[in-house]
């Protein structure tokens, strides 16, 4: 499935039409503890990662927060 | 195209709201200041250090003042005409959005992760059509170049994204104040272009 991430094309492994914001992650390997998802600029917040689903065309943004100021 | 005294007109007619007043917000008040800012909301519940004067805009004599009231005489000494509203309040995510209600941009400037979420989190939920400043990534030194602006709809977040806080990567003036330039330059870019047809990236 070809999707924009983090503003660039990006294939994600998987034979399903639409996977959630959870299974995203793990397919791409985003593990750290503080992450700000947006998809086709919405906010998602953490509780709706396994409700909220990405199709093929979407545009996710997934970023790492870190300390510092 | 706009001339300098247009630049300065549309900038007096706005208001940015600042979370935080380290080394990211009170370096981000200093640069809005100078060039002309209206108004600025800034809150922080933090006193100066002796800590803080590797990279944040205070002085050794102000070290134990109230950095609300610090930053106060700092910036009113750049621009006495600054309209400048201060709280002494530890933000968190009840409260947050209370102080920002009516700015026109808002920048993040917390040093924890966890609160760089929070306050993305109730802005981009809540309050999703105020443009949104965030840090992330200055701790250290070198590596200039990768010091970048990256827009993501309304939220825009300036830094390398990668360099975390940690003993053997401080945070110093150098990168950090890069970092800060870099939000007010976001802010100035988000007002500038709402009012010129000339775009200019953020």
């Amino acid at each position: 499935m070809e999707i924009i991430l983090n503003n660039n094309p990006d294939f994600v492994e998987t034979t399903e039409k639409a996977i959630t914001v959870e299974e995203l992650l793990k397919i791409k390997k985003f593990s750290y503890k503080l992450l700000i998802v947006k998809v086709n600029d919405i906010l998602v917040t953490k509780e709706n990662y396994s409700k909220v689903s990405v199709c093929a065309g979407d545009n996710v943004q997934v970023i790492h927060l870190m300390t510092g100021g | 195209m706009l001339d300098y005294q247009q630049i300065r007109s549309i900038l007096k007619n706005h208001t940015v709201g600042i979370a935080g007043a380290g080394g990211l917000g009170s370096n981000v008040a200093m640069a809005l200041t100078r060039v002309g800012i209206g108004k600025l909301t800034v809150v922080d519940f933090d006193v100066v250090a002796e800590s803080n004067l590797n990279r944040q805009f205070y002085f050794k004599h102000q070290v134990g003042f109230k950095k609300v009231d610090a930053l106060r005489a700092n910036l009113l000494s750049i621009n006495p005409e600054l309209i400048l509203e201060t709280y002494d309040v530890k933000l968190d995510s009840s409260n947050i959005l209370s102080f920002f209600q009516t700015v026109d941009v808002m920048v993040e400037a917390f040093d924890r992760a966890e609160m760089k979420q929070i306050i993305i989190e109730k802005f981009q939920t809540e309050k999703p059509e105020i443009p949104l400043v965030i840090g992330n990534g200055m701790a250290g030194w070198g590596n200039s170049n990768d010091m970048k602006v990256q827009q993501y709809g309304n939220l825009y977040i300036c830094g390398d994204g990668v360099s975390e806080v940690a003993d053997n990567l401080p945070p110093i003036a150098p990168r950090v104040n890069i970092c800060a330039a870099m939000e007010a330059n976001v802010v100035l870019s988000i007002l500038l272009n709402k009012v010129t047809n000339v775009k200019v990236k953020p």
